[in-house]
């Protein structure tokens, strides 16, 4: 079976409301808070609202919600909700705090992220993300969260890549860690008090749609393999990005895009799933038997130089290249930023050089990242109070010593800007569906600049969602449902259907297999570098590995108690379907910006070129079938503060 | 590398369970742990039979989600390491392996390797917090905290929640765990308000799960692998046995 997808029958002209409020930048949000519609305290507890996901911005939105007395259902698919992926980051939470006097304001926050964002984004809702930023930092303070201090007893910082600034705050390089613990235990303080309920160890499986509104989902209880339907006022996705859609990336092995993808299937359109980022410094691939490739963190380009040997072929050791040949390629290029160019530049330059021949290590797919210099100026303790536990786990992998000579780093799938689309409320095309954090579109624009992730979930969770989500039950009528509504049942069958499916087929290859090939096209032609004829191979591709899934997929194994390999299934096979559509995204953007380098388009000197006279618009797609041609909407982006340039970081 | 496995197999906590043999071929040193147990697996698949259920997600060490016995040791043989970062170039070929769950009455099977560790969230539900709602903190750096302070309050938040300590230890207690919650908060300026009632609400819930008491052996401390030390233990003891004092002064309990 063929894509029957061509771009030009895909393209509708059909505009999007964002539904930003009116008034300048800087008074929009207050504005828009007093005029919203406000539930009273008698009242909240009628309300029963449903999150899925316990990150970031399902921990801070449960944990805020229930403090307002709303009733929450939380639901994850770990055994705990401490355990979700933004555990993992490392590097910090950018705050517009500007305690180090440095230059910094709201209004550059605002500046250096839309600009990062390559001028894909909205402005009004980076400019709140901005205001909130503030409020962030002294939220989790007064959680406990023991952010890194100077000798005075103040907070300290550190700089991160696309800004000038030092405006990041960081636990030791355990930072989305510690953040999270702090909205886990906010949340587990409402748990004792009964307004939040902890439904751990559920998979959403579907959304339930009662007169074109939100109002419950399926899930799957992963230790007893029971449906279990659950009815509310509002659902909140907050379940994280798409970017193990690739196989290996620095996610954790068990992310997955199924609940948003179910949602899009029920009506929320996708946005920009193009824009994904490939972060510059990771650990290379070893082997065939890996899992998952491990992030070491940005922070770690402040003080570490990027390097490869001058001529290509070099096979040298690190430490028999003398520095007269060596090039510091991002130094040379890009004086101004140096070693802190944002992400997508920084990935883009590693490939670059690569592709010349003269990348490093075995596979000759790696660039160094040495500390020499900053040891001899800094002494080994600083390095060490630094970094230790990302040089310990750098050679607890690699079986290398960084304090002795260069890591090896290589570029990976980290973060997908691309999510369910949402208006200025954090709500999708489903009313009563609102989408948090990573899961949703709407702050990164086409690239996401360091330690911003964190400051998006916990702004979405802590002090964007109590606002917007009473605004949406405020101005609504609900008529009565329960459980036992016909929408319930009808969409109990199909997930159970659709799980009977993946055990009947009983063929021969792993959903693992399956997955690791996806991944391969994915990367190989929808990676850090994409072009036309490689999109239509993958697009070609897609539906064929598709096709072998549901012919020759083994899923053995009860369904009627914990079964990893079936809810592995269930991701993969949805992946499937969602890879098309990243793919005919990247084909239809016939541009690059941030992280979406189409080779078509690129200044002389091989920047991303952007054209904003096609393409200044957010895409959003509207589900028409499995292998049917999606609709596209658009809307388009505006800047009246920002005038869009080309990005420069020399 | 061929590794021969003995690995715990069993259905559910009612159902019984009983060691099986497995051969890992062609393990690469560079596999970490489960990678290894990952192409165990994928045999078992191809095969058609039930795949051995272990809980894993970050594979960097940080989520706390994965953890069994390797050789009797949990996380295995070594220190400061999860099991996701264990890597195969560390054992020898021809090794024999035997993998098991955590043994716990508070941590009772699911199946093969995976355990229910929700009592570590309801330890943390009793009084882990501080009870501050969003909206009303002050300005971040109103609040001085010596950094030795810090330093050492992160030393004690580093905790995964593993369990791996319940697992060392004879009583299965979950002191270390415990304790390093109440010492993180315990430690800073943040966490003074709620101390006392604190620490008593916590003890009182660890014990109310099913937790043993510590009896100082230092098992927790030596498999930990976030090298949490028993020195938390000792804090939340003092800061305890003063809370029985002082709460029953404030007529709090």
């Amino acid at each position: 079976m063929h894509t029957r997808v061509g771009v030009s029958d895909a393209l509708s002209g059909a505009t999007l409301d964002s539904r930003v409020p009116s008034g300048p930048l800087a008074e929009k949000w207050d504005r828009h808070r007093f005029e919203s519609k406000l539930v009273n305290p008698a009242n909240r507890r009628k309300y029963t609202i449903i999150i899925v996901g316990t990150g970031l911005a399902g921990a801070s939105a449960a944990a805020s919600l229930g403090e307002l007395g709303y009733n929450v259902l939380s639901f994850c698919i770990q055994d705990s909700p401490r355990r979700a992926h933004s555990i993992a980051a490392q590097g910090g939470i950018n705050a517009a705090k500007n305690y180090q006097n440095d230059g910094d304001s709201i209004y550059r926050l605002f500046y250096d992220t839309i600009k990062g964002g390559d001028y894909r984004s909205r402005e009004a809702n980076v400019y709140r993300l901005a205001q909130l930023s503030v409020n962030i930092i002294d939220q989790c303070v007064a959680q406990g969260v023991p952010f890194a201090r100077e000798y005075g007893g103040l907070l300290d910082n550190r700089s991160f890549g696309g800004a000038q600034v030092s405006r990041t705050f960081y636990a030791r390089g355990q930072t989305g860690q510690q953040l999270l613990l702090g909205a886990y235990q906010s949340m587990m303080r409402q748990v004792e008090k009964g307004t939040v309920k902890s439904v751990p160890n559920r998979e959403m499986l579907d959304l339930v749609l009662v007169n074109g509104q939100a109002r419950g989902v399926i899930v799957r209880n992963l230790v007893t393999g029971a449906i279990e339907r659950y009815a509310g006022h509002a659902v909140l996705l907050c379940t994280g990005g798409y970017g193990t859609a690739y196989y290996l990336s620095t996610n954790a092995v068990n992310s997955n895009v199924t609940a948003a993808w179910r949602a899009h299937k029920r009506g929320a359109f996708f946005a920009n799933p193009c824009y994904t980022q490939i972060h510059p410094t990771c650990i290379p691939v070893s082997g065939t038997h890996q899992s998952k490739l491990t992030l070491m963190s940005e922070s770690l380009r402040n003080d570490g130089r990027v390097w490869v040997p001058k001529a290509p072929g070099d096979t040298r050791l690190p430490e028999q290249i003398p520095e007269s040949e060596r090039d510091y390629y991002l130094e040379r290029r890009y004086p101004s930023f140096g070693n802190l160019v944002p992400r997508d530049v920084a990935s883009r330059n590693a490939k670059g050089v690569c592709d010349e021949g003269r990348g490093v290590g075995e596979s000759g797919l790696a660039v160094y990242l040495d500390f020499a210099d900053a040891i001899k100026r800094l002494g080994v303790n600083v390095i060490r109070s630094r970094y230790g536990n990302l040089f310990d786990m750098y050679k607890k992998i690699t079986n290398e010593d960084p304090y002795k000579g260069p890591m090896r780093i290589y570029p990976a799938i980290h973060y997908t800007m691309g999510g369910l689309w949402v208006d200025y409320n954090l709500m999708s095309t489903i009313p009563g569906l609102h989408v948090l954090g990573e899961a949703n579109f709407s702050d990164h624009g086409a690239n996401r600049l360091g330690a911003s992730a964190l400051m998006q979930g916990l702004a979405d969770g802590y002090f964007v969602i109590p606002y917007t989500l009473a605004q949406y039950l405020g101005s609504t009528s609900f008529p009565a449902v329960t459980a036992d509504h016909d929408a319930f049942k009808e969409s109990e069958s199909s997930v159970r259907a659709n799980i009977e499916r993946l055990l009947s087929v009983k063929g021969s290859k792993t959903p693992r297999q399956l997955h690791r090939e996806l991944g391969a096209v994915l990367w190989d032609d929808v990676g850090m570098a994409r072009n036309e004829a490689g999109l239509r191979k993958a697009l070609a591709r897609i539906p064929e590995l598709r096709e072998e899934f549901w012919q020759n997929v083994s899923v053995p194994g009860p369904n009627n108690m914990l079964n990893k390999n079936l809810e592995y299934a269930g991701r993969v096979a949805d992946y499937l379907e969602f890879a098309e559509l990243l793919a005919i995204d990247a084909l239809h953007r016939a541009e690059s910006c941030g992280g979406h380098f189409r080779e078509e388009s690129q200044t002389p000197d091989g920047e991303a070129k952007r054209d904003d006279e096609q393409f200044s618009y957010v895409a959003a797609w509207e589900f028409q079938g499995v292998g049917a041609a999606a609709r596209l909407y658009k809307e388009p982006l505006t800047f009246e503060y920002v005038k869009p340039t080309q990005r420069s970081y020399k | 590398m061929r590794i021969k496995l003995k690995v715990w197999r069993q259905a559910g906590a009612d159902k019984p369970g009983r060691l099986v043999d497995y051969l890992a071929n062609d393990v690469h040193p560079d596999m970490s742990f489960l990678e290894m147990l990952d192409v165990v697996n994928e045999a078992l698949i191809v095969k058609g039979e039930d795949p051995i259920a272990f809980d894993s997600d970050c594979r960097e060490g940080i989520c706390g989600a994965c953890g069994f016995l390797v050789g009797g040791i949990p996380h295995g043989p070594d220190p400061g390491t999860t099991v996701c970062q264990l890597h195969m170039r560390r054992f020898k070929d021809g090794d024999t392996l035997t993998l098991e769950p955590w043994r716990a009455k508070a941590f009772p099977v699911i199946k093969d390797l995976v355990v229910d560790r929700s009592a570590f969230d309801r330890i943390i539900q009793a009084g882990g917090y501080t009870s501050v709602n969003v909206g009303g903190a002050q300005d971040a750096n109103a609040i001085l905290i010596p950094k030795p302070v810090t330093d050492k309050a992160m030393d004690s938040a580093a905790c995964i929640a593993c369990g791996a300590c319940v697992a060392a230890c004879k009583n299965a207690s979950a002191a270390l765990f415990t304790s390093a919650k109440i010492s993180h908060l315990g430690l800073l300026p943040q966490g003074q308000v709620e101390r006392h009632t604190r620490v008593v609400k916590m003890v009182e819930r660890h014990d109310a799960e099913g937790f043993g008491s510590c009896s100082n052996e230092g098992e927790c401390e030596a498999v930990c692998p976030k090298e949490i030390s028993i020195t938390n233990i000792a804090r939340m003891n003092r800061d305890y046995l003063r809370a029985m004092l002082v709460t029953r002064d404030e007529g709090k309990r």
